[in-house]
């Protein structure tokens, strides 16, 4: 007889080890998404204290007191950053990826767990360092989120650039490493720990969603990295890589011969792709819940992959459509902007194939499904306000405008949003071990479609007729007046939709202690985190390693006793 | 709930295409010669993406409710998708959107792959923290030297620009807060900054660049009609960066004439 | 139930690339931690720790062509110079301290074939380990060879080289924000060092576990994804080199 060793990872004892120091990557996913929760909730105040301003700009308001333009300008710049970098880069992958990639594909864990924690605490590092600039002399930057030179590599052009710009770039270079050890524990763990049967063609589509994110990841953070130190080096000894001979408040700069272009290539490089980063892991999701909720087999699978490969690609493809006033040479304009126009394809295609699945389905409105059908809708009016900006000729009436933010936001702002509160409601019940009140979350999803959609879509209004970004005040221009009724619109309509955010905020914490007591698969899902216990074991599948035998979206297959068959029963005729 | 969802997305849509329909905020009026192909291709672009728009929310709040689960609903339909369909979508939406662009490039190239035309008006604009200034060359038709030492901000004109007076290119340049310029005549554009990048932009002549400090750009456009226009600043250049505009004086060539003179007149 | 064999654990489904056929599902999974070279868990580890150490080389990649790419841009940047109105290149290479750099190139070569040398005798080690319980049989003296030590003091002395470099550029007036030339100078040379001290400090690590009796396999792994990526440390330092000597 053969002895049979224990092997499963012993569970850690004592509280420092079980939740701070945790090496179990459920934990290091609840982790990231609390941070990403915290930075949510504090960018979302830092963009309603803008829209309060823009609408009324002498307001003394509470706590914060009066708002002068250089205040104006560091909320703009610290909304930006924290809602790109530690929310929309840190929940969908650093949150929901972290945690459940490994049960998707059968592991019991991470690839390199110790690296793992690592990576959730450098995040927080940076987090702390990006928040301590708004507590230094000077306070927050001025820059904007995309930190163009010379305005960012000159201490003297605002206050707040001085010793707030240094630590902002400081976290943001924390954050590229952190993200970079994140990247590759994604990347090991779906190529070499997948259980047996799990093909990559067999992968739910989150997976392949998180996967590419990271490949995304491991090839744009490291030309941030280098663009933020060069950046720092610019500021603090003397070097001129961006910025070229010139004065500040009528003094010489002491520089000369640098590029402020320079620093757009490197950004824009990291910067685009950094945005498929931030929508991949809500397509994948959407992907899963669509298909979950309408009982049919997401329309397209191979094709859905390749998209999101394409995008993928492409995305690394396209990075001067941000630069086509900037200077840069209009041949080159030129050919990104095709190649931009080229990304909209696979985009268009997995719409349409998100239409496909719920074509003939058999549709279930629990709440991750109305996320998801929101999610579908947001994509499709974000995304089409792209061709126009993709379009160099367009783009000089429109660079620049209110029309810009209102594209990103309707995409990033909420779409991706909206894959997060989507994976949110569909994984708790597995996380949690209790289900969302369903009640609370249709009036969180009802508000928050409508609210968000009465803040972003006028943003293109306000393009059209010329309202510049990043104006403080809307007072100075005489063109600008008529649009402080729109902009008075669209500041109430975000005071709602930012307070519909605390229902959501009570139901997640109360459902956690009071919530129906969840099942181990209340949706009737296939993929494997349905298969294990709620909440999971410590080593995911209780001692056992899942075989695989079907493909992750075997809904309503034709002679199967129920209408779903998981991806662990037995091969039926419809394996794929 | 599918009913109240496509209500919700359907009236969401139909509210959000009839503004853009109805042209309640819109461009301003265009008064340069290429304003007229910008708004075309912007006409088209925005008609092929409000069809879109229109089909694709209608058509998600449609199937969200008709295939909703209910007792007299049908088995899903078991298809992993259709290789046809996909074939189709994606060569007509390669093709739609790629040759959206096409049609629009004449467009970019006539306003950007040529210099500005011989006799053009010549403008330099420089931008600073947190004003525009514009200078003439003058009789001599050249541009004098400016050195970054000299400048001084708070001075004004010439000296905010350091013109150099050692250079006697300088000695009839006009150096103006406002910018006048000829009507039905080319401009000839050279971009400068100071400090930090910003941008020039001129909502109703469709014309927006990025003044680069260490570059000296060139554009051109043509106003076409006489008025006066916003000249608003178009890239985050600090504090100030909200009331950093001027403005475009587009006049009769004899009326820019006698402006030019009087300038002149006032240095000697 | 007793039994006269010893007991031997029954070989364990590993995840991997999720098509073994041939193993069936068994009770206990993950890694148990055990030292057994034999284990499959072992190769499994060396494999990923492997995969995962390309997949880090990646960004260093990235991170050195980005600032390849700032390089070359830069020395062909035309600036506008208001003085003469007109648009002047202001690239002016700097003499490097070629002799230095040449010397410390041979020293990171060196190490890389020391170091090359201390991941195989650690490999052999841990083949050989079982042998080892065997009476009699010896391991030959040349395995005691310190090849892992004499890497970490060889690259110590690259870093010291380095150093001595950029003390030559700063006698001859070259420092970080001279010039375009040295600024890059110093930081491509800088970043690199930095990335090699990283190594040295793996190979601390590896080191220190002798000492504190690791696991011989945990060792090996550790030593042989850091000798990879020491041998990547050394071609890096031959393109920044080349980049710098002729590049410009």
């Amino acid at each position: 007889m053969v002895a049979q060793e224990s092997h499963q990872h012993a569970a850690p004892q004592g509280f420092i080890r079980k939740w701070v120091f945790s090496l179990d990557h459920k934990v290091i996913g609840l982790q990231y998404y609390f941070l990403a929760l915290t930075a949510v909730f504090v960018g979302m105040f830092l963009s309603l204290l803008m829209r309060i301003h823009l609408i009324w700009p002498t307001a003394i308001l509470p706590l914060v007191g009066e708002i002068k333009p250089e205040t104006y300008l560091s909320l703009v710049t610290m909304h930006g950053t924290i809602m790109v970098f530690f929310v929309l880069t840190t929940a969908p992958q650093g949150g929901f990826g972290n945690y459940f990639l490994p049960i998707q594909i059968g592991a019991p864990d991470m690839a390199f767990p110790v690296l793992n924690m690592l990576s959730f605490w450098t995040t927080f590092v940076a987090y702390i360092v990006m928040l301590a600039a708004f507590f230094v002399v000077g306070g927050a930057p001025l820059h904007g989120w995309t930190g163009y030179a010379p305005m960012s590599a000159l201490q003297s052009s605002g206050p707040g650039e001085g010793l707030g710009a240094d630590l902002w770039i400081i976290s943001i270079a924390i954050f590229c490493i952190a993200s970079l050890m994140g990247a590759l524990n994604f990347i090991t763990t779906t190529l070499d720990m997948r259980a047996k049967g799990m093909s990559m063609f067999r992968m739910p589509l989150t997976c392949w969603s998180w996967f590419i994110t990271a490949i995304l990841g491991l090839l744009a953070f490291g030309v941030l990295l280098s663009a933020g130190i060069l950046l720092l080096m610019d500021r603090n000894l003397g070097t001129s890589f961006f910025l070229p001979l010139g004065t500040i408040n009528g003094q010489m700069t002491g520089h000369k011969g640098g590029s402020p272009l320079l620093w757009q290539h490197l950004f824009w490089f990291f910067g685009h792709p950094e945005v498929y980063i931030a929508i991949l892991p809500g397509m994948g999701v959407a992907s899963q819940i669509l298909s979950t909720f309408s009982r049919k087999p997401i329309f397209g699978y191979k094709a859905m992959v390749y998209a999101m490969l394409s995008i993928g690609l492409l995305g690394f493809m396209v990075w001067g459509h941000h630069m086509f006033m900037s200077g840069m040479s209009p041949y080159s304009a030129f050919a990104f902007s095709i190649m931009t126009m080229a990304i909209g394809v696979p985009s268009a295609i997995k719409t349409f194939n998100w239409l496909g699945t719920l074509h003939k389905g058999r549709i279930r409105f629990q709440s991750p499904m109305l996320f998801a059908i929101g999610f579908v809708s947001l994509f499709v009016s974000g995304g089409l306000s792209g061709p126009f900006l993709a379009q160099p000729a367009l783009d000089i009436p429109l660079h620049d405008t209110a029309f810009v933010p209102g594209h990103f936001h309707l995409i990033m702002g909420v779409a991706a949003i909206f894959g997060i509160f989507a994976a949110t409601y569909y994984w708790f019940p597995k996380m949690f071990g209790r289900m969302m009140d369903e009640k609370l979350a249709r009036i969180h999803f009802f508000l928050t479609l409508i609210g968000t959609y009465c803040v972003f879509m006028p943003m293109h209004y306000l393009g059209l007729a010329g309202q510049p970004r990043r104006y403080s005040q809307l007072t100075e221009l005489a063109y600008l007046h008529p649009l402080v009724g729109l902009n008075t619109f669209m500041t109430y309509a975000a005071i709602v939709t930012v307070a519909a955010q605390l229902i959501f905020l009570f139901n997640l914490f109360w459902s956690m202690f009071k919530g129906q007591k969840a099942s181990d698969n209340p949706w009737e899902a296939t993929t494997l985190e349905w298969t294990t216990a709620t909440p999971p074991p410590h080593d995911n599948f209780g001692g056992h390693t899942p075989v695989v035998h079907n493909g992750p979206y075997e809904y309503s297959v034709p002679g199967a006793p129920r209408d779903y068959v998981m991806q662990t029963d037995p091969a039926t005729v419809a394996a794929h | 709930m599918g009913l109240i969802i496509l209500c919700v997305i359907w009236l969401i849509t139909l509210a959000s295409t009839y503004f853009f329909v109805a042209k309640t905020w819109w461009f301003p009026h265009g008064a340069s010669a290429a304003a007229a192909g910008i708004d075309h291709q912007f006409t088209v672009t925005f008609i092929i993406m409000g069809v879109i728009f229109v089909a694709a929310q209608l058509a998600l709040g449609y199937f969200v409710w008709r295939y909703r689960d209910q007792p007299s609903a049908t088995r899903p339909d078991y298809s992993h998708g259709n290789l046809t369909l996909e074939i189709i979508w994606t060569t007509l939406t390669a093709i739609l959107f790629v040759g959206l662009n096409l049609i629009g490039s004449p467009i970019w190239a006539a306003e950007r792959f040529r210099p500005a035309v011989d006799g053009a008006t010549r403008v330099e604009v420089t931008g600073m923290q947190f004003a525009w200034y514009f200078r003439y060359p003058g009789p001599d038709g050249k541009f004098g030297t400016t050195r970054p030492e000299l400048e001084d901000p708070s001075a004004g004109g010439e000296a905010a620009l350091g013109l150099d007076p050692a250079d006697p290119a300088s000695k009839d340049d006009i150096v103006t807060g406002i910018m006048e310029v000829p009507v039905n005549r080319e401009v000839e554009l050279i971009l400068r900054a100071h400090d930090v990048i910003h941008s020039f932009f001129v909502p109703a002549m469709r014309f927006k660049q990025d003044a680069v400090p260490g570059l000296a750009i060139h554009m051109h456009f043509t106003p076409i009609e006489t008025g006066s226009f916003e000249i608003t600043c178009a890239e985050l250049c600090g504090l100030g960066h909200y009331k950093m505009h001027g403005i475009l004086k587009v006049v009769s060539q004899d009326e820019f004439d006698q402006w030019l003179a009087a300038r002149e007149a006032e240095k000697q | 139930m007793a039994s006269f064999t010893p007991t031997i654990p029954a070989p364990r489904p590993t995840t991997s690339r999720g098509n073994r056929a041939d193993l069936p599902p068994v009770a206990g999974g993950g890694d148990g931690g055990r030292p057994d070279p034999d284990s499959p868990d072992y190769g499994a580890r060396l494999r990923r720790a492997r995969l995962g150490l390309a997949v880090a080389l990646t960004p260093i990649m990235m991170l050195f062509v980005a600032f390849t790419s700032a390089y070359i841009v830069r020395q062909g940047l035309p600036t506008f110079d208001p003085h003469t109105n007109t648009v002047v290149h202001d690239w002016i290479p700097v003499p490097l301290p070629t002799l230095l750099f040449l010397v410390n190139t041979c020293v990171l070569l060196l190490s890389s074939i020391t170091m090359e040398y201390a991941r195989r005798q650690l490999a052999r080690q841990v083949a050989l380990e079982p042998v080892q319980s065997i009476p009699g049989i010896s391991l030959g003296t040349e395995s005691k060879f310190p090849w892992l030590a004499l890497t970490i003091i060889l690259g110590l002395c690259f870093l010291g080289g380095q150093w001595l470099a950029w003390r030559d550029l700063a006698a001859r007036g070259f420092y970080v924000a001279t010039g375009p030339s040295s600024s890059f100078i110093y930081l491509l040379t800088g970043g690199h060092a930095v990335h090699l001290l990283g190594g040295i400090l793996a190979l601390l690590v590896a080191g220190t576990a002798v000492v504190l009796h690791r696991p011989l396999a945990s060792r090996r792994i550790v030593v042989d994804v850091t000798a990879w990526y020491w041998h990547f440390m050394a071609l890096l330092w031959i393109y920044i080199l080349a980049l710098l000597e002729f590049a410009h």
